[in-house]
């Protein structure tokens, strides 16, 4: 399911561009939920100042990190549940399989997870003879076909309805359904029993609350709460920086949340849970396991990416993300996609591996712009560039480039000959056609534009002579 | 009133490829009543080091800009991304050096997009220019959302007799130039443009104008390659109506 | 296992530590914590009375929820019969066993089957009672307890929830509010519930039903203690 990386990101982007499907999916998020925002916030007279609360929120809460992890520790063991930590992926794994052999599990829901995605939790279960079933729709349908989500809020947008009619009758082995309702009733139907059978569910977390050890999940589905009502054991993962210290607080990121995501006032549910079922409940399950994620967390509270932890997983930064928008999910190789999954994948990958994935970026700043807890996203953006041009990760072409073109710039008589002879060169060889269409080490350019061309001579020189 | 001295930072793109801007640029600063400098010795504000990652070249093309800059009032480039290089970038350079990070925000503070210093600072609220066109406006991304320009460039060009402005459906979309990633993702770069360019078409405009050459080179260049007879121009062209040069990528001795 | 923890609280101590070590920070959750003002209320949300009452039934119906106003709580079980005969649903229901919900006036319709109790996989249509209504944004807040099951208004296609008037707040805020006055800590479940279940991740196609419940309706009514059962007690 995983296998992919960062590394192959340039392939997966030109096979993108060429692919009419994916468009078609990708032309239908930006004409959808960009709009569906902007309208939402529109009816919100205050949203831009939530915004700063939900910033201010988030950096009280990493600054106190580790004062409130321990509050919610104490909080969940409280009311009648366990925390486990766990410092890498493989330690997260090994502490969901353990909790499920003790439960007996054969079969668990999911609930979707992105760090479920990120641990990838699926594999391992199978691999130890428990069948993992996700319940969020778009990830039942990835699961079926065997991909990662493609999108943090929409894990399917990249696929048409016609797939998934074709996805359904093979898997289902059911006469095809046509429409999206039928489709949505049948997966319903065979969810429905899934549901009942499993033994564990897992949910992730959007917020994990440290006065009371709560733990919110956010749905339009329905689907968290019979994933953590109907079995007996509850598993959460979470990463730890989803912890806000009340309820209070939560409400305000909820306030952002949905409108940033779908553009919708408030998700359809919006879950607390707290603890295992009390005694006399009629529901809900007996044992409450929340298993708090750090892998590689812990280091960016010390550094420039500290602000990168505010992210609530909205998804807007992709939605309004004309790279995104142009190459979809997959073509990232990585867990997390756009440009929070530009920031994110090398933390998980390490940056030789993801050094693409930040270089992918026009630095237009849209991310930054409608993100609910304004993360500098592009100067996270450069703040990995800089790190993989300290360590030469660069093409040495680039850096050769790079440094004759710093020879030139710190030395403005030599610059000024040099350019001098380029707007010179270019102007002759356009001609009378004011642009070229072909030129020398230049490709990128004029594969797709003509290099207009320059005028003849410089500003600099024509200035000096007296030109105005 | 005292004389304001104003430095005008031609920038590279401009030096190299359209002079034009650069005295159309000059003309409208002093029409305005600004005394106007360009300091000699201007190379490149050190932008496409800095997005590459080589901060220590971008440091070293800072320090010497802001050493030409700091005798000035203001500091105006025709290009919002320049700008906001200096306005925004340039302080952040020098964290580690309190003497130069002072000079840097001294610079910062004192820098202006072309447009948004006709507006803003010298108050300017018409220009007095002919152009018959009707026109489109794509919104650069730095300085619209590193600087905030939006409105001034739409104010000055609705006092341009004989423009019409239509705008685009999505004005505010990347064109997808973003310095050396257009040459470094030339196939997702592409695809950005092709939007632009059907954007632009789609407004039945015959003139596209933007603030700053990196995009202009760029739509223009793709709209010659897919054949629109849409001519594309700097603003300051047409606000300083000095329309004397061909379009960008539009053949010599073609008008408008 | 409290190795990865140590690990982990560790690596974020050394961190932060530059941030004020000592008391100073520990002093600040502790404040943070116990403080339970609301961060910021939007406008929209700080309306009273009818005002409320119509900023609720607005937004719940932008989202496909069907409010119903009674004038007394004894009509329930009437308008329950009503709705389910509109939607050609069965006269049969399984409501939480409330005692509260004793009031809803089953007694005027003999042909409305009612089972008290959670629901079951096989039960089409559920019923329960809101904690609170949020005028906000038309959100349902639901409290699970012994006498309210969780599974009523998930497993039925069909989900009817009663709305007392008092219960209606502006915010979520102010419902927290008045659920910390009754229990120190939370129960197992709160669920805000805004408009039926619904996905889109079938080709961006809206569709209701995704696994929740298919319709929501809520009635808005009158306490039953204002207007009981037995007009003619203590009054």
């Amino acid at each position: 399911m995983s296998g992919a990386t960062p590394v192959g990101f340039r392939d997966r982007a030109r096979e993108a561009l060429a692919d009419p499907t994916l468009r078609e999916a990708l032309l239908s998020i930006r004409r959808g939920w960009p709009h569906a925002r902007a309208r939402a916030i529109a009816r919100l007279p205050e949203f831009d100042a939530l915004r700063d609360h939900g910033r201010a929120i988030k950096d009280h809460v990493l600054a106190h990190l580790d004062l409130y992890l321990e509050r919610f520790e104490r909080a969940v063991t409280a009311s009648g549940g366990s925390v486990h930590w766990a410092r890498d992926a493989a330690e997260a794994r090994r502490l969901v399989l353990e909790i499920c052999k003790r439960a007996g599990a054969r079969t668990v829901t999911k609930s979707k997870s992105m760090i479920a995605e990120e641990i990838d939790l699926n594999a391992w279960l199978e691999a130890h003879g428990i069948v993992p079933v996700e319940t969020d729709l778009g990830e039942y349908i990835i699961q079926l076909a065997g991909q990662r989500p493609s999108h943090l809020v929409g894990p399917a947008v990249h696929m048409t309805r016609e797939e998934i009619t074709e996805l359904f009758a093979r898997h289902h082995g059911t006469p095809p359904s046509e429409r999206a309702e039928e489709l949505v009733a049948e997966a319903r139907r065979v969810l429905r029993q899934r549901y009942l059978e499993a033994d564990v569910g897992i949910t992730g977390a959007n917020f994990l609350i440290a006065e009371s050890g709560s733990v919110i999940t956010v749905t339009n589905e329905g689907n968290a709460e019979l994933t953590h009502g109907l079995p007996r054991t509850q598993i959460v993962v979470a990463s730890i920086e989803k912890i806000v210290p009340t309820m209070e607080e939560a409400f305000t990121l909820l306030r952002l949340l949905a409108r940033s995501a779908t553009g919708q006032e408030f998700s359809t549910y919006t879950t607390v849970v707290t603890g295992p079922r009390r005694a006399e409940d009629l529901d809900g399950p007996e044992a409450f396991h929340v298993v708090l994620l750090d892998n590689g967390r812990s280091g960016m509270i010390g550094g420039t990416l500290r602000s990168m932890l505010r992210c609530i997983r909205c998804g807007a930064c992709l939605n309004h993300c004309p790279v995104y928008l142009a190459v979809g999910g997959h073509a990232y190789g990585s867990v997390y996609v756009g440009p929070m999954g530009a920031v994110l994948s090398p933390v998980l990958y390490g940056i030789e591996t993801a050094r693409a994935l930040p270089e992918a970026s026009s630095f237009c700043g849209r991310c930054e712009e409608v993100c609910p807890v304004r993360i500098p996203l592009p100067a996270l953006l450069r703040y990995w560039r800089e790190e993989a041009w300290r360590r030469q990760l660069a093409p040495p072409a680039a850096r050769w480039g790079m440094r004759l073109w710093r020879h030139l710039a710190l030395r403005p008589g030599l610059y000024r000959i040099a350019s001098g002879v380029v707007a010179r060169v270019l102007g002759l060889l356009a001609g009378r056609r004011g642009a070229l269409r072909r030129l020398p080490l230049a490709g990128g350019w004029t594969g797709s534009r003509d290099l207009p061309a320059p005028e003849g001579a410089t500003f600099t020189s024509l200035y000096r002579k007296g030109v105005r | 009133m005292a004389e304001t001295r104003v430095a005008l930072f031609v920038t590279c793109l401009v030096d190299l490829f359209r002079p034009s801007v650069g005295f159309a640029a000059l003309e409208l600063l002093e029409r305005g009543g600004a005394t106007v400098s360009v300091p000699d010795g201007q190379t490149c504000c050190g932008q496409p080091a800095y997005n590459s990652g080589d901060r220590e070249t971008a440091v070293a093309l800072a320090r010497r800009m802001i050493a030409l800059f700091e005798p000035f009032d203001y500091v105006v480039a025709p290009s919002g991304s320049c700008a906001a290089m200096l306005r925004h970038h340039y302080p952040g350079l020098f964290a580690g050096d309190p003497a130069m990070a002072e000079r840097a925000e001294a610079v910062a503070a004192k820098t202006w997009e072309l447009t948004a210093f006709l507006v803003d600072v010298l108050g300017i609220a018409a220009v007095d220019s002919i152009v018959e066109a009707r026109a489109t406006y794509h919104d650069a991304c730095s300085g619209l959302r590193e600087l905030g320009v939006r409105r001034q460039p739409r104010e000055l060009l609705a006092t341009v007799a004989g423009l019409e402005l239509v705008e685009l459906a999505e004005p505010e979309s990347c064109c997808g130039f973003g310095g050396t990633f257009c040459v470094k993702y030339p196939g997702i770069s592409t695809k950005m443009v092709e939007d632009k360019a059907a954007d632009i078409e789609a407004t039945g405009a015959d003139l596209v104008l933007a603030g700053d050459l990196g995009c202009l080179l760029n739509i223009a260049g793709h709209l010659r390659r897919r054949g629109a007879r849409v001519a594309v121009r700097h603003v300051a062209e047409v606000l300083a109506g000095r329309l004397d040069a061909p379009p960008i990528a539009a053949p010599r001795g073609s008008g408008r | 296992m409290n190795e990865a923890k140590s690990t982990i609280m560790e690596r974020l101590r050394q961190a932060l530590a530059s941030e004020d070590a000592g008391e100073g920070r520990r002093r600040a959750v502790d404040a943070r914590l116990a403080r339970h003002e609301p961060v910021l209320v939007p406008a929209r949300a700080r309306v009273e009375g009818e005002a409320r009452i119509a900023l609720f039934t607005e937004m719940a119906e932008a989202v496909q929820t069907e409010v119903q106003r009674l004038d007394s709580f004894a009509e329930i079980a009437t308008a329950t019969a009503r709705y389910l005969r509109r939607h050609n649903l069965p006269q049969k229901l399984v409501a939480a066993p409330d005692p509260l919900l004793d009031a809803a006036g089953w007694e005027k319709q003999p042909l409305l089957r009612v089972r008290r109790g959670n629901a079951n996989p096989e039960d089409a249509v559920g019923m329960t009672l809101a904690f609170a209504g949020i005028a906000e944004t038309g959100t349902l807040m639901l409290v699970s307890a012994p006498e309210r099951p969780v599974m009523l208004a998930f497993l039925p296609e069909t989900c009817i929830v009663v709305l007392p008037l008092s219960r209606l707040d502006g915010c979520y805020e102010e419902s927290w509010a008045r659920l910390r006055q009754q229990a120190s800590q939370p129960p197992r479940a709160v669920n805000f519930v805004t408009g039926p279940s619904r996905t889109a991740d079938i080709a961006n196609t809206l569709t209701l039903g995704a696994h929740g419940p298919r319709r929501l309706f809520v009635l808005l009514v009158p306490d039953p203690e204002a207007q009981g059962p037995e007009p003619e007690g203590d009054a």
